[in-house]
């Protein structure tokens, strides 16, 4: 179930057919980066067309400015032979432009139909779901998007809540659609689903903008591919002249090393142990189900799954944030299963949070600030009630030169950082006590291929020391290269585990639920 | 960025001159639309401005009268500045001072206390009465989620009807037949005022060493360092174990005690006698609010800013004397002043710079996030 | 029998401008604006509302005009909060504060006279008010407006990604609140107690606020929570016979703080704020 095994269902298009869309040396900037640089490309109808691109490479935001979410500074976009100003979402719309975000934008309190009923024009005034929900059962039949228009988003699952953002787009009449990252929330099997849908969607003339940054997924689907790097297009070839590897090429600048580090399963002694952990989630329902596993010292145990399948109510049981429900956490011998985050940490476990802005750093507070943030309450930091900001500045800098951590002084706000040296500073704040655990979840989502090789190097560098690192990642590609033992979450279970090599298709089925 | 003729405005951290001028042009703005309402009520807002003007600050007099408002204000509004840096948004400050004024009323006519240890009981009496009336809302929205801008609310209702019940019932001084006191504080119980002047100049001392003690609290220590984490970024509170319960008592507690010593001021050094809670505190609870908001979480500068708005009550004062205009006119000033504030914080996030064209741009270094600036609200 | 008829009545006389302030409040918070300037905009409308009445001798004018000053006063408070994106919170405060200030300051010469043409008290607001929360109540769950209104106060993003005007429909809700809060506030000085006093409002613009949380932001579950609170202060009136007045008036504001922690405990997880409710919007920002 590779997607890219998944056989090509139809012929490339052919170059005569008609240019639907064309972006002309668009330029966007922000305060210190230029984030498109003179960007042109073409999408033609009844064509997939990819935009591959690392992340960071301007992607985004190129499609945020057809969607009307941000103004170009320069160039110009064409439709269908006339230049157009796409001022809002609503102008993209009336120019037959869809777009299925990343992060979808849907009220989560509200039904499917009232969720797509707000965007259609023309409907009745008085209980005007009532139409729209015929509309969605003929439009779901069409694509094969079945949803039922009378649940509740939160209600649904994400591959689910996917459809009703396309549903979304093709009720609105949508010839151009475009899809950013669509899979990164989804399992390979629901990847192939989405892509059957696709191609159906290609079948009828449309055109399709898929944002990707998988080399696989491009193969597996799109006809054209336009692959940019640090805000500027590459190339645009048609995916039948190419390959993965001349795509990686042009898509981070030079070969990729696909070596992979030396294996230590499970050789060190236990360091944690969860026996039968049972785990709530903020509504009360048991999100963590069961869970019983050992990560040994030397070790990287990685925890594949989508998300919300338990991954964040485990990560916060297991460094102290979130009360054990039922069953025994023991670390270095001890039975920690009601300690608090503090004794934790004290007991030497390191934790790289998830949301690295909203937890991981307080970002009004200085570098230095943040650099103690851990330990702000021990010496020398700290003397009695009083702080000592002196010894707090020498160790910020100290971690600055360490971990290369870009900033213009220890005294600015952590904020003003980018994504990749915030997450530096988080890295070398949690790892400067050498930890015994370190728990690191999503450790590189969103950075750049220098900062991801960065964070990988740390995280087996200390594991060779002898920590034990227990990696949870959506990123199967980054469990892959970095993890001894891989273990799959899904509703709230650990449902395998299994050697480093497994293949991505094994991974992928249990992650999908299909239990060996 | 953007270029306007030979200027750039550019996004960043707002400088401490670039803060100043921006509230100094807010505040001016406030008095211009102020003006426009008296021209509209048939006053001339300049002659109007001349009287205050004169009558506030050149009369003799008449410049140490500011600092009576200014002290209430100043224990409230640097305690309010606490409470806002941990994110707790305390509107009760009247409720928790007029709670000072119970427990200060208390001790100086029904307790046994007399001599040299009346006035630090009172006070002491007032801080803890004070601190137990913010105990609640807090308790709440720790526990329940609770909003607690609306229990503060609630709080200050209940403590003034509180008061008024007391001294028109069971407190109602037998002496005083007729109206609605308490009886007058033995003479231990009232604050020595500065000669020729009505400033009791303890609590003013009280409120100087309250704002000093609450700037090194920031700034120096362990629980103020708690106390910013909790306020800029209760997540990463959580994340690494800071009691946001403990953390969130204990600014209450000192901020609902600060205003709570306002009350006993009030008592001790002004009226000397419970009397209706609309006249012992002429809502400096609310004012204390805009006091601690344009001082922008810095203890400190509520000097200043709690000076500024005792020179507004005492243009109230003016106004009512010499304008014949309600007193309730403090109002329309400190509700014009606070929507002119919050309406100019947008402008703290840009700064002019002269860069005529041409000129290399001063870009901030590579470090700075690629993304948009994400709105920093308080 | 008559007794209790007697309390519903006047349960419901007091509960109308509770009722109107909070039908008001809901609609604005629907679209994610907090609002806290109810009681500066009430006794706006209060003084406004009794002065044009009292000058033209048609209390009903006097309502509308009251409608329009609220909804003026509420304009301000949609341009810092939804333009200028500032603390919301902070600006209802000083709406609050703008508005006794400038009641009292206008008011002045007003006071001490009876209204000439009071309104009977239970003959137009009380049932326009029920028959008001009813056509919200369709318009918010059961129209496309609705659908709009409420997506604005779940996810602007959402809103103004389907091409919805967000600042618009938060302008629009906020004024109409306003509206709304004004003609509470002309109600107290024109039907309730005809005549006009400084500071008349007594914070009931506060418990308009809380209300909007117990009815959990629901019009006709308003109507209820109005009529409970109405009948709250009611009692605590008759029992002045027994109990002196001051600790009765403290009553609604304790009570308030009670239903808001028994809401926050027991309450379903359906009935809760919208998701946007006191969040600036900007668009591009996530």
């Amino acid at each position: 179930m590779h997607p890219a095994s998944a056989p090509s269902a139809l012929p490339s298009v052919p170059p005569s057919a008609p240019v639907r869309l064309a972006v002309n040396e668009i330029t966007k900037t922000f305060p210190g980066v230029t984030a498109n640089d003179r960007v042109t490309m073409d999408v033609r109808g009844g064509e997939v067309h990819a935009l591959l691109g690392e992340n960071g490479a301007g992607k985004t935001t190129l499609m945020n400015i057809l969607y009307g979410l941000y103004q170009p500074d320069a160039g110009e976009i064409v439709i269908d032979g006339r230049a157009v100003r796409i001022r809002s979402p609503r102008d993209a719309i009336a120019h037959g432009i869809g777009m299925v975000p990343q992060h979808f934008l849907l009220v989560r309190r509200h039904t499917v139909a009232e969720n797509i009923t707000l965007g259609l024009a023309g409907t009745r005034f008085f209980l005007p779901t009532r139409d729209v929900e015929r509309q969605i059962n003929a439009f779901a039949e069409r694509y094969g998007l079945r949803v039922d228009p009378r649940a509740a988003i939160w209600q649904l699952s994400v591959s689910e809540q996917q459809r009703v953002e396309i549903l979304k787009a093709l009720l609105r009449g949508a010839g151009i659609l475009i899809l950013d990252e669509p899979t990164s929330v989804l399992t390979p099997q629901e990847a192939t689903q989405l892509f059957a849908v696709l191609r159906r969607m290609k079948e009828e003339g449309k055109s399709v903008i898929f944002i990707t940054h998988k080399l696989d997924e491009v193969m597996a689907v799109a006809d054209r591919v336009t692959v940019m790097r640090k805000g500027r297009v590459v190339d645009t070839v048609p995916v039948a002249m190419t390959s993965k590897s001349q795509l990686a090429r042009m898509m981070v600048g030079h070969d990729v090393d696909f070596r992979l580090p030396a294996r230590r399963p499970g050789t060190g002694a236990p360091a944690l142990i969860a026996e039968d952990l049972w785990v709530q989630s903020d509504r009360g329902l048991p999100a963590v189900r069961g869970v019983s596993v050992v990560v040994h010292r030397q070790e990287i145990f990685g925890i594949a799954g989508v998300a919300g399948n338990g991954q964040r109510e485990l990560v916060e049981a297991l460094t102290g944030l979130r009360p054990v429900d039922r069953g025994r956490l023991t670390l270095g011998g001890r039975d920690v299963s009601r300690w608090s985050p503090r004794a934790m940490s004290k007991l030497g476990v390191a934790h790289i949070p998830e949301e690295r802005v909203r937890m991981g750093i307080v970002p009004p507070m200085t570098v230095t600030e943040n650099a103690i943030l851990r330990r702000y309450e021990e010496p020398p930091f700290s003397r009695g009630p009083l702080m000592d900001y002196a010894s707090a500045t020498r160790f910020a800098q100290q971690l600055i030169v360490e971990y290369s951590i870009q900033t213009p002084s220890p005294r600015t706000p952590a904020r003003l950082l980018s994504g990749g040296n915030i997450q530096k500073l988080i890295l070398a704040r949690e790892l400067a006590h050498r930890p015994d655990l370190i728990i690191a979840a999503h450790p590189t989502y969103g950075l750049d291929v220098s900062t991801t090789d960065r964070i990988h190097r740390l995280l087996l560098e200390r594991r060779d020391e002898g920590a034990a690192v227990l990696l949870v990642s959506e990123d199967l590609d980054e469990i892959r290269i970095l993890a001894d033992r891989i273990g799959v979450m899904y509703g709230g279970e650990l449902i395998a585990v299994m050697p480093a090599g497994t293949d991505r298709g094994t991974i992928g089925l249990l992650m999908a639920g299909q239990r060996p | 960025m953007k270029q306007v003729g030979p200027f750039r405005l550019d996004t960043g951290e707002p400088s401490g001159a670039w803060t100043l001028v921006v509230s100094a042009a807010a505040i001016l703005a406030a008095f211009v639309a102020a003006g426009g309402i008296f021209w509209a009520y048939g006053l001339n807002p300049i002659h109007a401005y001349a009287v205050i003007v004169h009558d506030t600050l050149l009369a003799p007099g008449a410049f140490p009268e500011i600092f009576r408002p200014t002290i209430p204000l100043l224990l409230a509004g640097v305690g309010l500045v606490l409470a806002f840096r941990a994110q707790f948004y305390n509107i009760g400050a009247e409720g928790q001072l007029l709670a000072g004024t119970v427990a200060a009323t208390g001790v100086a006519l029904f307790t046994p206390i007399r001599g040299p240890a009346t006035l630090p009981a009172m006070f002491a009496a007032g801080f803890v009465a004070g601190a137990l009336w913010g105990l609640l809302p807090s308790v709440l929205k720790l526990r329940l989620n609770v909003n607690e801008v609306i229990t503060t609310l609630m709080m200050n209702y209940i403590a003034l009807y509180f008061v008024s019940w007391l001294v028109t019932g069971p407190w109602k001084g037998p002496s005083v037949r007729g109206f609605a006191y308490t009886d007058q504080f033995p003479a231990s119980a009232w604050l020595p005022l500065i000669p020729g002047t009505r400033i009791h100049w303890p609590t003013l001392v009280l409120g100087v060493v309250l704002a000093a003690a609450f700037a090194v609290l920031l700034a120096r220590t362990r629980l103020g360092f708690a106390i910013r984490v909790q306020g800029e970024n209760p997540e990463a509170a959580r994340y690494v174990g800071i009691d946001a319960l403990r953390t969130t008592l204990l600014v209450m507690l000192l901020s609902g005690g600060a205003a709570g010593l306002a009350g006993v001021g009030e008592v001790a050094g002004v009226h000397h006698k419970l009397l209706d809670p609309n006249q012992v505190s002429l809502g400096y609870g609310y004012t204390a609010i805009i006091v601690a908001w344009l001082a922008r979480g810095k203890p400190l500068a509520t000097l200043i800013t709690a000076t500024l708005f005792g020179l507004i009550y005492s243009s109230g004062d003016v106004m009512q004397v010499s304008l014949q205009m309600p007193f309730r006119v403090t109002s329309v000033f400190n509700g014009l002043i606070l929507f002119f504030l919050i309406g100019s914080e947008r402008l703290l996030a840009y700064r002019i710079r002269w860069a005529p064209a041409g000129a290399p741009a001063s870009a901030p270094a590579s470090a700075v996030a690629p993304s948009p600036p994400s709105g920093e609200d308080p | 029998m008559s007794w209790l008829i007697d309390v519903l009545i006047r349960g419901v006389a007091f509960g109308t401008p509770l009722l109107w302030g909070a039908l008001g409040e809901i609609y604005a918070e629907r679209a994610g604006i907090v609002n806290l300037g109810v009681e500066g905009m009430m006794i706006l409308g209060a003084f406004f509302a009794f002065a044009v009445a009292q000058v033209s001798g048609h209390p009903v004018l006097g309502l509308a005009v009251a409608a329009v000053i609220g909804g003026s006063a509420a304009l301000l408070h949609a341009f810092v909060s939804v333009t200028l994106r500032a603390n919301q919170f902070v600006s209802g405060l000083a709406l609050s504060m703008l508005g006794l200030g400038l009641a009292g300051l206008l008011g002045r010469g007003w006071e001490g006279s009876p209204l000439r043409t009071p309104l009977p008290e239970l003959s137009v607001l009380p049932p326009l008010g029920a028959l008001l929360a009813i056509v919200l109540w369709i318009l918010l769950y059961h129209t496309r407006w609705g659908i709009i209104l409420r997506t604005t106060g779940e996810s602007p993003a959402a809103a103004d990604a389907m091409g919805v005007n967000v600042s618009l429909v938060r302008y629009l809700a906020v004024i109409f609140g306003g509206m709304l809060a004004g003609v509470a506030g002309g109600f107290l000085s024109v039907a309730y107690r005809p005549s006009w006093t400084e500071g008349m409002t007594g914070g009931i613009g506060w418990i308009v606020v809380a209300l909007a949380i117990f009815a959990s932001w629901d019009p006709l579950r308003a109507v209820g929570a109005a009529l409970l609170f109405g009948t709250l202060f009611h009692l605590s009136f008759r029992l002045q016979a027994w109990i002196p007045p001051e600790p009765l008036q403290m009553m609604p504001f304790a009570f308030t703080i009670l239903v808001l922690a028994v809401t926050a405990r027991w309450g379903a997880r359906k009935w809760q704020a919208p998701e946007a409710l006191g969040l600036p919007y900007l668009r591009g920002e996530r």
